[in-house]
């Protein structure tokens, strides 16, 4: 996969019909595969990387990439294209300076799942028939595929790409997932119980801000938390629940917007499930005011857009659930 | 729970200017009582209330969060108070999920005509809010005063 799909680029690149293309590159670690522009053949050839760690969601990305002159190449994976038509449906990202290559999705890795074994010093990750052989200081190692794949992966909801150019390998279809379940386990639990489990998750968040950072949905110039009139930035938390705020208004900010791709958690270095947070915000909206998946196409009203003049009241939360 | 009889909770209200507020107007031209705990802040619609401005009166201590409204199809913007009543709802049923006590917040909608049910309204909401004791849960000790 990887080869087609540097081949491809290069093509691209040498007619002149893109500029610059964007994938993933090496970091730090062998499992660090970071988003990357490349702008030669010869860059192409000796980092461009494709593997089960390239996780990353491109397509935020594009905001700044298409504000520049030139095409950029763009490989997205089936998620990636929820993301990315959300916002050109937002008027984020200029359309015609993205030539999108729809890439197959996963399931990918979280090395953080493969640490958890008690695997340390990792030096690389094969996948060889569904079972990994991992190469650290201390020897090799092995552990199934199955074990070590994303939480985003594991409940995938879609393996089709909703926007593309051309496509490399197979186009997949709507998944039934079970992405609510968990929601729906806290939903089951009483109040105190529900608390207690988000005060546990977010009392560990340290407001390093990379759940904003990453997500596609948070484009904005200036971000409202980053306020210094709010009266709590640059303060230490005094107590456990304190960030409450910034997470409740961010899943609310990207209400009816949030496509589920799953970054904020895997990015959080204190892995609070905050995807959690969004997908109850979807189940409630599919539940009150009809099915909704957010990028899957670039003209319908987001739910909270528009309205009906019998939807129900807030009075609502009363009678579901568990108090 | 144990009901604390000497705590007066602090309520804010966030009150449409068209509706709700000249509701709670037309209540205190009655000579009607309603508790001197709700503190109003009149806004230009129901709409206006971002659900950052309900987060952040919780953080800065209220005990309860009450927002009125136009009656639905009665909004002076027109369509103003059916945007809040999804936002709210959502709002709302995320505050539940995370175990935030349900009788804390509320949306009523209050005409200028209803005095009367503006005090009562406001009766209760106290009345159910001083029940539920101190709001611990969403209060921030970064933001109390020195």
């Amino acid at each position: 996969m990887q080869e087609a799909m540097i081949k491809r680029a290069k093509e691209l690149l040498a007619d002149g019909s893109v500029d610059r293309v964007i994938g993933w590159k090496r970091g730090e670690f062998a499992y660090d595969m970071t988003p990357a522009v490349f702008t030669s053949a010869e860059e192409l050839d000796s980092e461009f990387i494709f593997d089960d760690f390239t996780s990353a969601n491109v397509s935020k990305y594009l905001v700044k990439e298409t504000a520049k002159e030139g095409k950029i190449l763009a490989f997205l994976k089936p998620c990636d294209t929820y993301s990315f038509n959300q916002l050109i449906k937002e008027h984020r990202i200029d359309r015609d300076k993205v030539y999108v290559i729809g890439i197959p999705g996963g399931p990918k890795l979280d090395i953080e799942k493969i640490k958890a074994k008690g695997i340390t010093g990792i030096l690389s990750v094969k996948n060889e028939d569904y079972t990994l052989k991992i190469e650290t200081l201390y020897g090799e190692e092995t552990m199934p595929f199955s074990e070590a794949i994303l939480d985003k992966c594991a409940s995938c909801k879609s393996k089709k790409h909703v926007v593309y150019d051309e496509l490399i390998g197979e186009d997949g279809d709507v998944l039934d997932s079970n992405r609510f379940d968990m929601v729906e386990k806290l939903e089951n639990m009483t109040a105190q119980e529900r608390f207690d489990f988000w005060r546990d998750q977010l009392s560990k968040c340290i407001r390093c801000n990379a759940c904003r950072n990453v997500c596609p949905a948070c484009t904005c110039e200036n971000c409202v938390f980053d306020n210094p009139k709010s009266g709590i930035d640059n303060k230490a938390p005094a107590d456990s629940f304190e960030e409450n705020m910034f997470h409740i208004i961010r899943a609310f900010h990207v209400a009816g917007r949030c496509t589920d791709c799953g970054e904020c958690s895997r990015v959080c270095p204190q892995h609070i499930p905050l995807h959690l947070l969004n997908r109850k915000f979807i189940k409630d909206i599919n539940e009150l005011y009809g099915e909704y998946q957010a990028g899957a196409d670039t003209t319908s009203r987001a739910p909270l857009n528009t309205y009906t003049k019998d939807d129900c009241e807030p009075s609502i939360v009363h009678e579901r659930g568990v108090e | 729970m144990q009901v604390n009889e000497n705590f007066e909770p602090v309520i804010v209200a966030f009150c449409c200017n068209w509706c709700s507020y000249a509701g709670a107007d037309l209540s205190g031209t009655n000579r009607l009582n309603y508790p001197s705990n709700v503190k109003i802040i009149r806004v230009p619609c129901s709409c206006r209330v971002n659900p950052m401005f309900i987060l952040r009166a919780f953080q800065k201590g209220a005990d309860g969060v009450i927002i009125c409204g136009c009656h639905p199809g009665d909004c002076h913007y027109t369509s103003g108070n059916y945007f809040t009543r999804r936002r709210i709802t959502l709002l709302y049923s995320m505050l539940d999920f995370l175990g935030i006590e349900r009788n804390r917040t509320r949306l009523e909608w209050v005409s200028a005509a209803e005095g009367a049910k503006f005090a009562a309204t406001m009766e209760q909401f106290t009345a159910d809010v001083k029940a539920l004791g101190p709001n611990r849960r969403l209060e921030d000790l970064r933001c109390r005063k020195q």
